[in-house]
């Protein structure tokens, strides 16, 4: 590969936006058949570099060539017409449109007359919906799919156009072990074919896994680029955050107390059936499955977001009907909702009113909120999160994804809830961050709280939990201590094996 | 290398674009017509979008709630009719609240529709209007409503008095200005008006209950309708029982000119008066052109246009955004 040409060099980029130097001076390139992955803490800038490369941010000063011709890239159109196709962070698709129109926007297939070609199109999507392997078919509503699900027809649009370099942003956020390794598959495709791949993530794992270098940025500013077979985690970890990073666990065992929450024979139609489980003050549950293993449904029926069918939930020993989120928020409970874009934040509003509107009813001075007292929490949780931003005064739709996440986090920890239950609350968090939020939780726990945390990736739910709870489609198959949970028997849990059958 | 893009030309004339505009018209006007920019003018122009300024105050927390109403031009007739009916039956000092409540009762039978029934505003504000328009004609009976005793009634101090030297309307128009500012900008209700229609899921999630907020909007805007039509009521002490027929669509306009958008989550009391400055002396300046008052329609139309599609070039930053 030494003797071949970038398809694409980024030079010297600087962006600056009000408050904020995003880039400096930083440069860039692919080879062709190259999966080259850009890694940096939350706002180091990696987002922005690639929407200047994508036509949607104009650069203040560098350039950008392909092959030889320096080019300029007016617009996202431009872009895409040049071969680059951009797979977004935050999902951009149409809710009200099917599958087959998201994925063929502004050019679907015509017939005489300039009539949509509906035959053709639905063909043409489910051959690739079918190379995806995915659960859906081209006329499914893309509003009533699940995030992965809607991620991964981001994926399925970038396989209609000829790319000469496609773009990945943090695509396996949201996703699945198995829709992961589809999406490895197309990348390791789009690479046999020539194409070279851009791909951000904040998983280790999976940048050992596929890609071919690493490029670190910090601050905005260039840290070095590295062969991915000469280097490892923890160097790379260090040039990303300056410092070695230290992943002890908190292995403070502090006292379990009284159960705070009891779940008694809950069903919920066919989302889930029959749970039964407690929560101890002190204590951090891990809820552990596949998507659609009906998770997320107990953490909104424990919101107050949907009515159980049968079952009854116990609040301090007193049996609760949990009528609506304020009703929940009165009772103590918090929750970290797993799609930050669409029910965690207001993305209009600056980061501080974000970060109180659960409780602005209870800030206040004389009628007024008491907008001192705001920027005070605003400013622990800043602290506490180390969330990048100017000032509380930034729109939040203008923070890197990581700090909305952190932004998200922040406002459910400042409930100060005696029962929390957060949602998948790394996604999209660097590594230094989510091991610190890890680290907070279990001093939460520590503190008497009492925590649910819902996620996907098994590193998380085995670091931070006392107990495990394994759902498989609905139901718990098991619960495990932190002691008797390993790997093994934790996948074999959540696949529907009981263990009795297995062995 | 030129460091000012197209892109930041196109966004920075969009965003600012209603205000240029309005700088090169007043200028235009100013030369065009001497009498424009005088002190006598600029008072009348104020005073005549004082009753449009009332009403536009209370829909722009409609709009930024992400709804509309469109019922508020015949809402004003109604609270106008009922109020000079009542004048003369059971006297001022009743027949003030007794419209007010009735005025409000329809705001909230709106809030109730929209708020927890969840029904399109559109649909249910366009059927108030003319339903409203019904109960009107049926109150009235169709006849015009006029005071007997037109000298002899201190009603007229809404309309025609004033105190320091300023008419009370343009008071009434300021104070109310100032109150409901606060109110938005400063209150819980306020944050919560905007978190509703930014994303009413994410305020869910936040515990906000989302009717309630959408309710209260609509009771602040009928209030704000009642107290127009008291407004245009001691003005002219008779009315007819079309008096308001059409506002809804300049108060419509003035809030969108002023930047709030029709999407939710953005605008502010602020900017809705400019908004409803620039409505009034643009009609006043054709006016003193000699144009025909109804070319007024027409142009108002064009304003919402210009101002629709500013809002969304303002979005995605470039003035054309063909659809696919
Ligand atoms: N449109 C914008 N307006 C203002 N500031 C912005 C805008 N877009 C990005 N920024 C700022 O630029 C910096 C870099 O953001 P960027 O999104 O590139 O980070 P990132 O490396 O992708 O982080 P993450 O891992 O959290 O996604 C951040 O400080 C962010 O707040
Ligand atoms: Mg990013």
């Amino acid at each position: 590969m030494t003797d071949a040409k970038p398809i694409l060099r980024l030079d010297g980029i600087v962006k600056t936006f009000p408050g904020v130097r995003a880039l400096d001076g930083v440069s860039f390139s692919v080879m062709p058949g190259e999966v080259h992955a850009l890694m940096g803490e939350n706002g180091a800038g990696k987002s922005t570099l690639m929407k200047v490369l994508g036509g949607i941010h104009q650069p203040d000063e560098g350039a950008i060539y392909m092959g030889d011709d320096r080019v300029v890239m007016a617009g996202p159109l431009e872009a895409k017409a040049k071969g680059i196709v951009f797979i977004h962070q935050e999902l951009s698709l149409a809710e009200e449109l099917s599958v087959a129109e998201n994925i063929y926007l502004g050019e679907l297939p015509r017939k005489s007359f300039g009539r949509v070609d509906w035959t053709t199109l639905t063909d043409k999507t489910n051959a690739i919906l079918k190379k995806l392997n995915v659960g859906f078919d081209a006329n499914t509503l893309v509003g009533d799919l699940s995030i992965a699900n809607q991620q991964m027809v981001e994926i399925a649009r970038a396989l209609t156009v000829d790319a000469k370099a496609v773009i990945f942003d943090e695509p396996t956020a949201s996703l699945t072990d198995a829709e992961k390794s589809v999406l490895f598959d197309v990348i390791s495709d789009l690479q046999a074919d020539g194409v070279g791949i851009i791909y951000i993530s904040h998983r280790m794992e999976e940048i050992f896994k596929i890609t071919d270098r690493i490029t670190v940025l910090r601050d905005g500013q260039y840290q070095g680029t590295v062969n991915t077979r000469e280097t490892n985690e923890e160097s790379v970890t260090q040039l990303m955050i300056g410092r070695k990073l230290d992943l002890t666990r908190n292995a403070s065992h502090h006292e379990i107390g009284d159960v705070a929450l009891e779940v008694r024979n809950l069903s919920c139609g066919k989302l889930y059936k029959d749970i039964s489980f407690e929560v101890r003050r002190g204590e951090v549950v891990g809820f552990y499955g596949l998507v659609g293993a009906g998770r997320t449904e107990i953490a909104e029926t424990l919101f107050g977001l949907r009515d159980p069918s049968a079952g009854q939930i116990f609040l301090d020993g007193q049996e609760v009907r949990i009528s609506s989120p304020a009703d929940a928020i009165t009772r103590g409970i918090s929750l970290v909702p797993e799609d930050r874009k669409g029910q965690g934040l207001v993305l209009g509003m600056n980061c501080r009113d974000n970060m109180t509107l659960p409780q602005v009813d209870d800030l206040k001075a004389g009628p007024f909120v008491a907008e001192g007292a705001e920027i005070a929490i605003f400013d622990q949780y800043r602290d506490q999160l180390d969330i990048r931003t100017p000032s509380w005064r930034q729109q939040v739709g203008n923070l890197s994804g990581g700090n909305q996440q952190k932004i998200v986090i922040g406002k459910w920890l400042s409930m100060h809830p005696s029962l929390l239950i957060v949602d998948e609350p790394t996604r999209g968090i660097d590594v230094g961050s989510k091991s610190e939020i890890h680290k907070l939780l279990r001093a939460l726990a520590a503190k008497g709280y009492a925590v649910m945390v819902i996620s996907s990736e098994m590193p998380e739910v085995l670091h931070v939990s006392d107990r495990i709870v394994a759902m498989y489609s609905g139901r718990i198959m098991r619960t495990f201590t932190s002691d008797e949970v390993t790997e093994d028997n934790l996948i074999q849990a959540i696949s529907g094996i009981k263990a009795d059958q297995a062995a | 290398m030129a460091t000012v893009s197209k892109q930041q030309i196109g966004s920075v004339l969009a965003k600012q674009g209603i205000l240029i505009a309005f700088a090169v018209f007043i200028v235009a006007f100013t030369f065009a017509n001497s009498k424009f920019l005088t002190v006598d003018n600029v008072f009348s122009v104020v005073r005549s979008s004082a009753i449009l300024g009332v009403m536009a105050l209370g829909v722009t927390f409609v709009v930024i709630s992400g709804n509309l109403d469109l019922s508020v031009g015949s809402m004003m007739s109604f609270s106008t009719i009922v109020v000079l009916d009542l004048h003369d039956k059971i006297g001022p000092f009743l027949a003030i609240p007794a419209m007010f409540a009735m005025t409000l009762a329809l705001g909230a039978l709106i809030g109730f529709l929209v708020g927890y029934l969840k029904l399109n505003s559109l649909i249910v504000t366009l059927g108030m209007l003319s339903a409203i328009h019904g109960l009107t004609l049926t109150y009235s009976g169709g006849k015009n409503m006029d005071i007997a005793d037109k000298e002899g009634t201190w009603f007229s101090v809404f309309g025609q008095g004033s105190a320091l030297g300023i008419p009370v309307p343009i008071l009434i128009f300021l104070l109310l200005a100032a109150f409901l500012g606060l109110v938005l900008s400063k209150t819980p209700f306020g944050r919560k008006v905007y978190a509703v229609g930014g994303n009413g899921t994410a305020a869910t999630f936040s515990g906000i209950r989302r009717a309630r907020t959408v309710f209260f909007c609509y009771i602040i805007s009928s209030a704000c309708v009642a107290t127009a039509g008291l407004i245009q009521a001691s003005r002219s002490l008779g009315s007819q029982n079309t008096v308001g027929q059409g506002l809804e669509l300049e108060v419509l306009a003035a809030v969108i000119l002023g930047g709030a958008s029709l999407m939710g989550g953005s605008g502010t009391i602020f900017k809705t008066v400019i908004g409803v400055l620039i409505l009034g002396f643009i009609q006043n300046g054709l006016l003193l052109l000699g144009l025909q008052f109804y070319v007024q329609f027409v142009v108002t139309w064009i304003i919402i246009i210009l101002a629709v599609w500013l809002d969304i070039a303002a979005k995605r930053g470039k003035l054309m955004s063909p659809i696919a």
